[in-house]
């Protein structure tokens, strides 16, 4: 007859342990090391542009400008906007970045010192829209009603050059905050894997060199000052993975 | 469910021509009484039943030792494995030795009813009266449980135990094992095990649709519900011919060798039986298997330059050489080489297919505890990246094993998640 | 309600480095051992697999693998003059949470501290005079001298396959090792691994200046390893996603690659995970500990009895659970007395960046602890007399990474955005490479941790309050030592070079390293010490009190070779003195 066991999963034997009375809230690890078949937890499926889940429109519009500002297209490489940057900052505020919920967050909040480390009670979240919405007033009366997006470059590189150094005024923001985090989160999205959204087709990676998802290079380690050759690859693969 | 009405129909068949069926063979009876407290018979029935690896079915996991409850799978539904502690009411202690003798010699339980092969009796029927008596003792000397099991638990008409005249006259031939002329000792001794107790055809020996040995094909391998039990005969490319006695013992005492580690169903089957037999039945199992014959693997490597090879190799690369290495050689005691790897080449890649897309966990022992896994790919991989990949290790470094598809990775996954793997 | 469990043997708060040590050392002795994690199972293949572990915003930036604030932090002001204030994300340290602990994510930097940081006080003393030392410098110490732990390094060393090459084997010197290292009994167990470009630039223009480079102590290991235990480890890939990740190929040094497949397997051991300790219990004399309670997942609350206890938390958490559970006596920096709490110190890091045109250094070909160092200008190593101050710390090429989000250099008055900032950062990104130091921290009388008087945790306990800032001590040692380490990488005409020594106020939101001390050290002197040389409580006998919380300072060197070696060494007075007979191991 043909058999078929139940397969016993190796790592888990005893893992349920009869203590009489212990908590059942409790994982129990004993006699093996705990292992399951698809085990793990890979990162999002890639995030695809063309909608935006945090954003509104409007948003997600004043965010790609200044993202296309912050890293500019050239010829070799895109800039912010259509290396994802946008796309990538939207994704992450809609997600545990966005709201704060794995930081402390208990009250009372004071001003600190610049050594106490950050103090709001906004989650990245707020303070996108609370700067996005104080921005596009600042716009709208220095620029007779244009929003950032409608600016030309030379006059969207002079506000963010305020954000950053000042002098203006954001009604209920703060300008180089909002500008610190803004900076932070674009060079993350154009260098972080391009299943985040940002970094598309590895834009970032190949300006710079960076191979990207690798895991072995003892091939390349005593090769002093020579060019690693080989393209860069991200979690999701690269092209000569073939089969998509 | 077709595949099910067909086989019960031919089962049916069976039962109608049981009447032409052989009559059985008559049953051996003692001469003497047994004694179930002599020590010697004890520890050697104990050693007997971890090469018959009994409790591999008929303890449950967290269970207790023999109690039985086990589900066994089987293409036509469940089984539970029986208790057989000596518990009078509701395991085997009421039993006589000549009724414990038929279980495995004929595959007849108490009161001759008929045991489905998923004990199996085809195999344990080589086994002498005097070691199953040996097991009996070891048993007797256990803790009786108090464990109430209902065994069938197969769906109608499978259910109907009658139905195994037929199929036992078909493909069940009782009879202890004979030793073969002209081959030594230790040969023959590794036949005994692997024929007899070891059961080792019940896995790596394929089975026809009515689940009965396809005895030109011994021990060349077998499907096993979403894995496959590689070919064990002495193919040098398929097989264990490339490796030596020394490395077959390895891989059974311990887990690994210096090519790679056991997994999957396997891997209980080192943890429970082989790793605690002794060096020189391990020896004789391998001088036996090596012996085997199987047709001859294909001798020409796919071409560097096919696209599912050059796709494979950047897969490779980018994937699995951190672990495996570029050259294929692997880390001895921890990740198994690709290179020369008889399960690498296998003509069935169903377990190679399954690890890939969900990982697997290296066997633990004492003495080589590491217990290493291998991470899933199933979310990373598309069908056709995995087929590439496994078509590339299949064809480099001098090995040669046909390709895969990307129909029979998208089969594999379909299949395992019939089975619910996860 | 708080229900009660049976009673075991031995229950270990935290499953870390130290707690897996005593575990394997206690569970092999035949006791039945319960170990309590507050954070979850860590496994190779299912939480940092080869699949998805290169992700550096995920583990760097989104300090995935780490303890969550909101689970656990702590308030921190520069001095008692200030309102401390939580620290609601993390900065310059990153507290480890799970099974395994820091050890899962470290760099694996493998050093051994010198014999002379064990006895600093009466060292320093000896050499230089009393006067020397700063008047509020609270230094100590140790009371276990680095002879006696040196059977200790060894063990911890052969546990994890260490690479490096040996400078001094029972008093003869080795060439290409460190040669101001203590005696050791025999070389490290496998070699040192394959150094990268950079590292090997720094060996070369220290040996032109008549320095002795050598490899630093790698816990990435240089070749497959098998341990006393049976483990196996693979071999380093150079992958360059080492400290702040999990490992996925088996090949750095953790409790998972060295110890804990077989410490599941022992019967008499059981691990659970997701519980949190929220107190270790005392009976009425409070000099003898019964057990602990902890509270699960749903919050429910249990008491674990045990007869020996033992405390294995990271080190600040470790400080926080005495306090709260009333053992010894909380330290006043007014009066200077009482013990937990004292002798709080850190870390010194500073660095050199070096901005090339004619070279690529690969900057992602590396691995947590590779690097070329040099130990001359480290503990006592250098005569501090005409200086001006005391300590020190090694120094080399050790970059580990090249990730882009973080290393992404640029030269000072680049901008920081726009097409300069691009094509800046295009040009230097392969031919840029920092050179770090690695300084010592002294301890000092402001230097402390109590609890604060208004924020809590999700339990309701007061949260630990860090009082710390550097001193002019640390900061003139920083200033020198990046000063001599720039002098090397002058020598390998960069562009341009920037140093960046340490300055003050210590800053909690700048990332430095997780070397946080103290707060129960060990001692000679229950006046001036929590526990004595074997780690053990003076108040409490059946309570050892592992990890960093028994430095009395820090040394100039990654900890955690030191805290093992601590770790073994308790063990074996466990098993060899105080199972034998049960008590004070060393009167008072």
């Amino acid at each position: 007859m043909r058999i078929a066991r139940r397969e016993l999963l190796a790592g888990t034997a005893a893992s349920v342990l009869a203590l009489g009375c212990t908590s059942a809230a409790a994982r129990m690890v004993a006699g093996n090391l705990p292992w399951k078949p698809d085990a793990g937890t890979p990162p999002p499926v890639s995030a695809n542009p063309g909608v935006w889940v945090f954003f509104t429109p409007e948003e997600g519009a004043a965010v790609e400008a200044l993202v296309d500002r912050l890293i500019p297209p050239d010829p070799q490489t895109p800039g912010g906007k259509d290396a994802g940057c946008a796309v990538f900052i939207d994704r992450q505020l809609a997600g545990p970045f966005g709201n704060s919920r794995a930081l402390y967050m208990r009250p009372p909040f004071a001003d600190g010192t610049p050594q106490q480390g950050p103090q709001s009670p906004l989650t990245p979240a707020m303070r996108y829209r609370q700067s996005l919405a104080a921005l596009d007033k600042y716009c709208r009366e220095a620029f007779a009603g244009k929003s950032f997006a409608q600016l030309s470059d030379a006059q969207k590189d002079d506000v963010i050059g305020r954000l950053e150094k000042g002098p203006i005024h954001l009604e209920g923001a703060s300008a180089t905050g909002f500008f610190e985090m803004l900076l932070r989160n674009t060079r993350e999205g154009f260098f972080a894997d391009p299943v985040y959204g940002g970094n598309r087709n590895m834009v970032g990676w190949k300006m710079i060199g960076f191979p990207g998802a690798r895991y072995d290079y003892r091939d390349w380690v005593d090769k002093h000052n020579q060019r690693y050759p080989l393209p860069p690859v991200g979690i999701s693969g690269r092209p000569e993975w073939g089969g998509a | 469910m077709s595949m099910r009405s067909t086989i019960a129909a031919a089962l049916s068949l069976l039962v109608t021509s049981a009447a032409c069926a052989r009559a059985a063979p008559p049953v051996e009876r003692a001469e003497i009484a047994h004694d179930h407290q002599s020590f010697e018979d004890i520890e050697r029935g104990r050693y007997l039943a971890t090469l018959a690896d009994c409790t591999a079915c008929h303890t449950e996991p967290g269970g207790k030792p023999y109690a039985g409850g086990r589900a066994i799978e089987t293409p036509f539904g469940n089984l539970l494995a029986p208790n057989i502690t000596p518990d009078i009411e509701t395991g085997i202690g009421s039993w006589a030795d000549d009724d414990f003798v038929n279980a495995l010699q004929i595959g007849r339980s108490h009161g001759g009813t008929r045991l489905y092969p998923a004990m199996p009796y085809p195999y344990y029927t080589k086994m002498a009266r005097e070691d199953i008596l040996a097991i009996r003792a070891y048993l007797d000397a256990l803790e009786p449980v108090y464990h109430p099991v209902h065994s069938n638990q197969l769906p109608f008409p499978f259910d109907i135990r009658a139905s195994m005249i037929g199929w036992n006259w078909l493909f069940f031939t009782p009879g202890r094992f004979e030793p073969a002329a002209g081959k030594s000792d230790e040969w023959n001794r590794g036949a005994y095990l692997v024929q007899g107790p070891g059961h080792c055809g019940a896995c790596h020996t394929e089975k026809n649709f009515l689940g009965g040995d396809k005895n030109s094909e011994a021990l060349q391998g077998g499907t096993l519900q979403g894995w496959f039990s590689p070919n064990v005969t002495g193919n040098p490319r398929q097989g264990l011919g490339s490796w030596s006695v020394d490395d077959v013992v390895a891989y059974l005492k311990t887990g690994q060798n210096r090519i790679g580690a056991a997994t999957g169903p396997m891997a209980e089957v080192i943890s429970d039986s082989t790793s605690h037999l002794t060096d020189a039945d391990l020896k004789a199992i391998a001088v036996y298997l090596k012996d085997q014959p199987s047709p001859p693997a294909p001798t020409t490597a796919m071409a560097a330059d096919d696209p599912a090879m050059k796709a494979g190799q950047a897969i490779y690369k980018d994937q699995c050489a951190a672990c495996h290495r570029d050259d294929g050689t692997g880390v001895p005691r921890i990740f198994p080489a690709m290179k020369g790897n008889p399960d690498v080449q296998s003509a069935n890649p169903t377990t190679l297919i399954r690890v890939v897309l969900h990982g697997t966990q290296n066997v633990a022992t004492p003495y080589a505890p590491t217990g290493a896994a291998m991470p899933s790919f199933f979310w990373k991989l598309t069908d056709m990246q995995v087929a590439s990949v496994l078509t590339y290790v299949r064809n480099s470094w001098g090995n040669v094993a046909p390709a895969v598809s990307a129909r029979d990775v998208s089969s594999g996954r379909a299949q395992q998640l019939s089975q619910g793997v996860p | 309600m708080t229900q009660k469990l049976p009673a075991t043997d031995v229950v270990i708060i935290g499953l870390g480095w130290t707690g897996a040590i005593l575990a394997e050392a206690l569970t092999r002795a035949g006791l039945n051992v319960v170990a309590i994690e507050r954070g979850p199972w860590r496994d190779t293949a299912t939480d940092f697999p080869t699949t998805y572990a290169q992700d550096e915003l995920r583990y760097h930036i989104r300090h995935d693998l780490f303890l969550r604030p909101a689970q656990e932090t702590m308030t921190f002001r520069n001095n008692a003059g200030q309102t401390a204030l939580p620290m609601r994300t993390w900065g310059s340290f990153m507290p480890p949470n799970g099974v395994g602990g820091g050890g899962v994510h470290w760099n694996a930097e493998t050093w051994r501290f010198l014999p002379t940081d064990f006895q600093l006080r009466s060292h320093l003393t000896q050499r230089y005079g009393a006067k020397f030392l700063p008047a509020d410098m609270t230094i100590q110490d140790w009371g276990v001298t680095y002879d006696d732990l040196e059977p200790y390094y060894d063990r911890f060393e052969y546990l994890c396959g260490t690479s490096g090459k040996a400078g001094n084997i029972k008093g003869v010197k080795q060439d290409g090792g460190n040669p101001y290292e203590g005696a050791r009994s025999r070389e490290y167990p496998t070699p040192p691994q394959t150094q990268p470009y950079g590292p090997s630039l720094f060996a070369d223009a220290a040996r032109s200046m008549g320095y002795k480079p050598f490899p630093q102590p790698s816990g990435n290991l240089s070749q497959a390893y098998t341990n006393w235990l049976g483990v196996t480890l693979a071999p380093c890939t150079y992958c360059g996603f080492c400290e702040w990740f999990g490992c996925g190929n088996y090949s750095k040094a953790s409790p998972q690659t060295t110890l804990l497949p077989v410490l599941v397997r022992r019967p008499n051991f059981e691990a659970r995970t997701e519980c949190e300790v929220a107190q270790i219990n005392l009976d009425r004399s409070r000099k003898r500990a019964t057990g602990v309670t902890y509270v699960d997942i749903d919050g429910r609350s249990w008491e674990q009895p045990a007869d020996l206890v033992l405390l294995c938390a990271f080190q600040l958490f470790n400080v926080h659970l005495l306090l709260h559970s009333g053992i010894g006596t909380p330290y006043d920096p007014q009066t200077g007395e009482g013990v937990i709490g004292r002798n709080y110190s850190y870390q010194v890091t500073s660095s050199v960046t070096a901005f090339f045109d004619d070279k690529n250094f690969n900057p992602f070909i590396s691995s947590g602890a590779i690097g070329m160092c040099i130990d001359d200008y480290n503990g006592d190593n250098f005569d501090h007399g005409p200086l001006g101050f005391v300590g020190g710390g090694y120094m080399g090429g050790v970059q580990t990474n090249g990730r882009p989000i973080l290393t992404t250099s640029t030269p000072k008055g680049t901008p920081n955005w726009g097409p300069a900032w691009k094509k800046a950062v295009k040009e230097n990104y392969l031919s840029t490479y920092q050179f770090v130091t690695h300084g010592s921290c002294y301890s000092y009388r402001d230097a402390f941790l109590d609890l604060d008087p208004t924020y809590t945790d999700r339990l309701g306990r007061k949260l630990l309050r860090i009082t710390f800032d550097f001193h002019d001590n640390e900061l003139k040692m920083s200033r020198y030592i990046t000063d001599r380490l720039a002098d090397i990488v002058e020598k390998l005409e960069p562009r341009t070079m920037e140093k960046n020594p340490r300055t003050g106020p210590y800053n909690s939101t700048v990332y430095q390293t997780t070397h946080t001390c103290g707060g129960a050290i060990m001692g000679s002197d229950p006046k001036t010490s929590a526990l004595n040389r074997y780690l053990q409580s003076w108040d409490v006998p059946n309570l050892f009190v592992t990890g960093a919380t028994a430095f009395p300072q820090n040394a100039g060197y990654n900890p955690t070779n030191t805290v093992c070696a601590l770790a073994f060494w308790a063990a074996d007075a466990i098993v060899n003195q105080y199972l034998k007979s049960p008590g004070p191991l060393v009167q008072a």
